[in-house]
């Protein structure tokens, strides 16, 4: 027998006590991880889904930036239309590495979302479309057969939504517009997924917008000179330039309120957490104030009571911890689930991003907490006479 | 060495209250020599657990002179009282006072673990062995009876070895046949290997069987 089992034991005595505290611990883990954890999901995420943009500026034409910010990650510029003439001056400038042109369509389609109806998003690109972003690879099919053709790529979910598969065909309702598909990509994890691509030109001819563009992904050859090149296209009219940059900081900007919402939940769960062990290892204390003093007068020297009402606490804390850490990864897809919903942009992939080294710091922090919980009550519980504690209530 | 275990010069244990300072005992002039058998009797109130609190070393003297095993301990602090408890004392509680969450055996135990000796499984089974609870070492206190109980903390005193064995009231919470049976273990430990025994008693009919009786009123031996 040890120290640590007298200790272990004690806790069985009230166990439903016990149990809730340790429950009071997990969840204020739990809280924890998964804040922690969807702030850096989060971020990786929204970094991740700009990268995967492939360029760095978009010039899209006039309208508000935060509509711009949000429709164009969720697939393209503000459905706001320029000429391509801007395109055709812009491109000739030496500090361009890639330059993409693109006009994005959409149409409602009454069949969609088992017959709710649903928003099909259409976006005309041209061969620079994969210049600009070389992971794109064909999980099926080809790129177009010519620049103007009456056919398809579609992005990955699309296809699994509509179940097409290259020589099936689509149907354009409102435009009465038959399409073939040509080629489905593979899973980007971006917005691009649920695109259904087709060359510009074709683009232009179907939907009625001959020489317009909604945007132009731009990736420069020095991201130094991004400054000066946003500076030169100030001046041209009917367009905005957008670094990816700056939609990054806006998107940042939009949650950073929630976030120091969330963040002080985190802490008063933490709080409440620590005071609630306090309170229960006192009142356990006082409890035993008896069994203390005989553990006294048989021989317990004030160290020993120490450990053991200081191991007791921990073992609230490491239990709490562990339990924490599950109930956070086995949490993680409801988590994911509720913020899907209730933020005002989400990225594609992973928002609560926990990781072994984030389990194992919030680990180590409710052992931490257990230890600094458990110093008080273990003092009180030390400097109990002996005499006193046994002869209490005699 | 010396025979005189314990010896107390006008010991005096005050305990001050807001209003007053009550004398809880007063000028005890006593000398406790190794194998006696003594009953510390008198009515309630009379300082009987006071007095076995301070010759326990549980507690410190107010004034006087308590030498314990040769060694003056009566400006001792706790940290040093423990010390000599814990190798030289044990001790019975009228109400048994166990560790409820331990087994009888876990119980026996306990003071090797805080004696920092090895926890020999056979040292504190032979103690329960000795008061006749061989057949119930793993059993928790509350699936034992008070007679039971007792003998656990019987077996709890006995296993450090101690020279002096303290009880206060150990038959207090008993029925008459389990008390008597209880002070006859105590007797035959110190009948037979010689244990020093101090125990109090408002029990006439056990203290008189004591080898020596020490009456107490009003904290003053009488």
């Amino acid at each position: 027998m040890k120290i640590i089992s007298v200790a272990f034991k004690n806790l069985k005595r009230k166990r439903i006590r016990s149990f809730l505290t340790i429950g009071g611990v997990a969840i204020a883990v739990a809280v924890l991880v998964s804040l922690i954890g969807f702030d850096a999901g989060y971020q990786r995420a929204l970094t991740g889904d700009i990268d995967k943009m492939g360029y760095q500026v978009l010039v899209t034409a006039k309208g508000c930036p935060y509509e711009a910010a949000t429709l164009m990650l969720k697939g393209g510029g503000g459905l706001r239309y320029m000429e391509q003439a801007v395109y055709d001056k812009i491109v000739k400038d030496a500090r361009i590495d890639r330059i993409t042109p693109q006009l994005i369509a959409t149409e409602f389609d009454k069949d969609r979302q088992n017959g709710q109806g649903g928003i099909a998003l259409y976006m005309g690109v041209d061969d620079s479309y994969l210049k600009l972003k070389p992971w794109v690879k064909f999980k099926a099919g080809n790129w177009f057969s010519n620049d103007d053709a009456d056919e398809v790529i579609m992005g990955y979910e699309v296809a699994e939504l509509e179940q097409r598969l290259p020589g099936d065909e689509i149907f354009v309702p409102n435009l009465n517009k038959v399409l073939k598909v040509i080629g489905i990509f593979e899973r980007t994890g971006t917005q691009d997924d649920g695109v259904i691509f087709l060359p510009l030109k074709s683009a232009q001819r179907i939907f009625n917008l001959s020489d317009k563009l909604t945007g132009i992904g731009i990736k420069l050859k020095d991201i130094g000179e991004l400054a000066a090149f946003e500076e030169a296209l100030y001046n041209e009219p009917g367009i905005q330039v957008i670094s990816m940059a700056e939609v990054k900081g806006t998107i940042f900007n939009l949650i950073s309120s929630a976030k120091v919402m969330t963040n002080s939940v985190a802490v008063i769960a933490v709080l409440i957490a620590v005071i609630g062990v306090i309170n229960t290892i006192l009142m356990s204390v006082f409890e035993r104030t008896k069994e203390i003093g005989v553990m006294k007068a048989i021989g317990a020297s004030r160290l020993d009571i120490f450990r053991i009402i200081w191991l007791e606490t921990t073992f609230i804390c490491v239990i709490g911890g562990i339990a924490g850490d599950i109930i956070a990864i086995l949490g993680s897809s409801a988590v994911e689930y509720i913020l899907r919903h209730i933020l005002p942009y989400a990225p594609k992939g992973q928002l609560v991003l926990i990781t072994p080294w984030l389990l194992g710091i919030s680990f180590i922090g409710a052992v931490i907490m257990g230890l600094v919980a458990g110093i008080y009550p273990a003092l009180r519980a030390s400097s109990m006479r002996p005499v006193e504690a046994i002869r209490m209530g005699d | 060495m010396n025979d005189i275990l314990i010896k107390a010069q006008k010991v005096t244990k005050t305990y001050k209250l807001p209003a007053e300072e009550i004398n809880a005992v007063r000028d005890i002039d006593l000398e406790i020599s190794r194998g006696e058998f003594i009953a510390i009797m008198g009515p309630s109130g009379s300082g009987k657990t006071t007095l076995l609190d301070i010759l326990g070393c549980l507690d410190k003297v107010s004034g006087g002179k308590l030498e314990v095993f040769g060694k003056d301990v009566s400006s001792l602090k706790e940290n040093f009282l423990v010390n000599i408890r814990r190798e030289n004392m044990g001790f019975v509680f009228q109400d048994f006072l166990l560790i409820s969450t331990l087994t009888a055996l876990e119980n026996v135990k306990l003071p090797l673990l805080f004696a920092g000796l090895r926890e020999e499984n056979e040292k504190a089974t032979e103690m329960l062995k000795k008061v006749g609870l061989a057949h119930r070492v793993n059993h928790l206190p509350k699936e034992m009876s008070g007679g039971e109980k007792q003998r656990v903390a019987i077996a709890r005193a006995l296993v450090t070895s101690p020279k002096i064995l303290f009880a206060d009231e150990p038959t207090g919470n008993l029925d008459t046949k389990t008390g008597k049976e209880i002070f006859q273990i105590l007797k035959e430990l110190n009948q037979k290997d010689g244990l020093t025994v101090v125990l109090t008693t408002h029990n006439n009919e056990l203290g008189s069987q004591a080898a020596r009786t020490i009456y107490l009123r009003d904290g003053v031996i009488a």
